[in-house]
């Protein structure tokens, strides 16, 4: 059994058939990319695994225990299953160092003094933490988004949804963002990722999935999907990435 | 392309090079406002002299000159205009305004101490309702907002609530509670004073006012916030209280304060029901002095109170628009990411 299943995931927004049956297997340490145009229901396929939205058929289970359906704690699942948003969604009342220590403080019950020095060492991790003190709005775009991913590693989780997480950035703060993303990838972070950077899914992805219409078209490992897809929609988006100049 | 084109006889250039000398505003700032109407008289026929030289750019910067001496005519003058008005008012008929609200009364150290002892009491009053109102509404608003069906009696309840003491004026809440209270003797209510009463029906008018502020503060957070909370593990209390409430009462401070003048005005009506404020004791003492001064009076404590508030309200309302840009969604973002400094 894969560490995460999804099997035959459906869900409609009113009349909107976004998720059309998914059938998703993340082995433990796996990186899985999700490619495809806006609107195929990626975003959708990441909040239903971190149950920010119910879904209307099908199961999901995170290490052989439901995450879907009713009666789920959904509090003790997202605890477990962390996501890291386009838009960073940092607190803005709060500080970098606030920011990341508030779910450990709140959810795990650690003391102030052990969530504080542990959000520390995480910001020193990713070079923040001469930032701890500052609110998210003297941030960079590229420095708020480390901080949203060291937010969700603080609570320790066993998988990471990452939504788009570079989309909202200049182009050049992408990189110290994508570098962070490589090396949790290095360090054996289980990880979804919705993306639009082609050439960095190539890199850490171990299975890339095209997703079409609310459904995984076609899925392989990326050297097979970027160089030579099976089906026709998968190499009409790929080309039509290569005219854009993206990969 | 011509170097100089040469300037019509008329004074008058086409297109780019067309001079507006502003004669007409000019002539009516002039009748209607001399002092500085004539500067921008001068200005005016200088633009039209410098143009006709074939000068544009003197010409043109001498029209511009003579625009703003006629905005400063418009300001200016009204201003004075609205002061003469003011002043002719209090003076006309051998100052009989001056006279009926300020007269002696207003340097009688007894009459000043008998209004601050009203006044303490109003005082008294706002503080408490305040007090109150601010964990009441927060109550009703937090009840309005609870999600699900489960939920929905207590939602209409407090729905119920707001509606109907939004719609109730004060003065009336305060007569049926007040007298109505009193009358039915109630276990525990039954023995407050009518002080007491009209604090409970302040709160009561009030804390719907207040509860609408505080939900459309917590409306004013943007959802992906609650989301992000939420996928962290953060209960749905837990959100509401670390993550939607703080900044939200930030964000309301201003519509908030506004409320709380509001009320602190309203404390005047205690004078309906008996209860010897500030304006009970102004009417006191127009009975038995004869004199209208004490409204004067009154209403002077009322600004000192009141002025300093409200021009802090206008100061948090800048500053909120000034600093208060969370991120949000997308379209947020673009707007805030030019202002971030980067580094």
């Amino acid at each position: 059994m894969a560490f995460v299943e999804l099997r035959d995931v459906h869900k409609h927004f009113g009349r909107n058939h976004v998720l059309r049956g998914v059938d998703l297997d993340v082995e433990l340490h796996q990186v899985i990319c999700l490619i495809g145009a806006s609107g195929c229901g990626k975003s959708t396929l990441l909040r239903c695994i971190n149950a920010l939205e119910e879904i209307d058929g099908g199961v999901i289970t995170v290490d052989g225990d439901r995450v879907s359906g009713p009666g789920i704690d959904v509090d003790a699942v997202r605890a477990h299953v962390g996501i890291v948003f386009q838009s960073f969604n940092l607190f803005p009342h709060l500080t970098a160092l606030e920011n990341v220590a508030l779910a450990p403080r709140k959810v795990r019950r650690m003391s102030t003094r052990e969530a504080t020095s542990t959000a520390r060492e995480l910001l020193a991790r990713v070079g923040l933490v001469d930032k701890a003190d500052q609110y998210p709005d003297h941030l960079s775009g590229g420095q708020q988004q480390r901080v949203a991913i060291i937010r969700a590693l603080a609570m320790s989780p066993r998988l990471l949804l990452l939504d788009e997480i570079t989309s909202a950035l200049d182009p050049e703060l992408v990189a110290e963002v994508l570098d962070l993303v490589r090396e949790l990838a290095t360090d054996g972070m289980t990880m979804v990722l919705a993306t639009h950077e082609m050439n960095f899914a190539r890199e850490v992805a171990s299975k890339i999935c095209f997703m079409h219409q609310g459904t995984i078209h076609e899925e392989g490992p990326p050297e097979v999907i970027f160089s030579n897809p099976e089906k026709e929609r998968t190499a009409g988006f790929l080309a039509r990435i290569i005219a854009a100049g993206r990969l | 392309m011509p170097d100089s084109a040469p300037a019509p006889a008329d004074g008058t250039v086409r297109r780019f090079g067309r001079v507006r000398n502003f004669r007409l505003p000019a002539i009516v700032a002039t009748v209607v406002f001399p002092f500085t109407g004539v500067v921008a008289l001068v200005h005016s026929l200088r633009s039209s002299r410098r143009t006709a030289a074939g000068d544009i750019e003197g010409g043109r910067l001498a029209g511009a000159r003579a625009r703003d001496w006629c905005w400063y005519s418009l300001g200016y003058g009204l201003f004075v205009y609205f002061i003469g008005f003011v002043v002719l008012l209090f003076t006309i008929r051998d100052a009989a305004l001056i006279k009926v609200y300020f007269d002696d009364v207003m340097f009688d150290g007894s009459a000043w101490r008998s209004l601050l002892k009203g006044f303490w009491i109003n005082i008294q009053v706002f503080l408490w309702a305040e007090v109150i109102v601010l964990p009441w509404a927060l109550l009703v608003a937090v009840v309005r907002q609870l999600p699900g069906r489960a939920c929905a009696p207590i939602r209409w309840v407090a729905i119920a609530y707001c509606d109907s003491f939004r719609a109730l004026p004060a003065i009336l809440a305060i007569f049926i509670i007040n007298y109505g209270f009193q009358e039915a003797r109630l276990p525990l209510l039954e023995n407050l004073s009518s002080k007491q009463y009209a604090i409970l029906a302040l709160v009561l008018v009030y804390g719907a006012y207040v509860s609408e502020v505080y939900r459309a503060g917590i409306e004013s957070i943007h959802p992906s916030q609650v989301a992000a909370a939420r996928s962290l593990g953060l209960s749905y209390g837990q959100t509401m209280r670390h993550v939607v409430i703080p900044p939200a009462v930030r964000r309301m401070t201003p519509a908030l304060m506004n409320d709380f003048i509001g009320l602190q005005k309203d404390t005047a009506l205690l004078s309906t029901i008996g209860v010897l404020e500030l304006l009970s004791r102004a009417r006191f003492l127009n009975n038995s002095q004869a004199t209208f001064t004490g409204y004067t009076m009154a209403a002077m404590l009322f600004f000192a109170l009141t002025i300093p508030l409200t021009r802090m309200v206008d100061y948090l309302q800048r500053r909120a628009a000034r600093v208060d840009q969370a991120p949000g969604d997308e379209d947020d973002l673009a707007i805030a990411m030019p202002l971030q400094p980067v580094g």
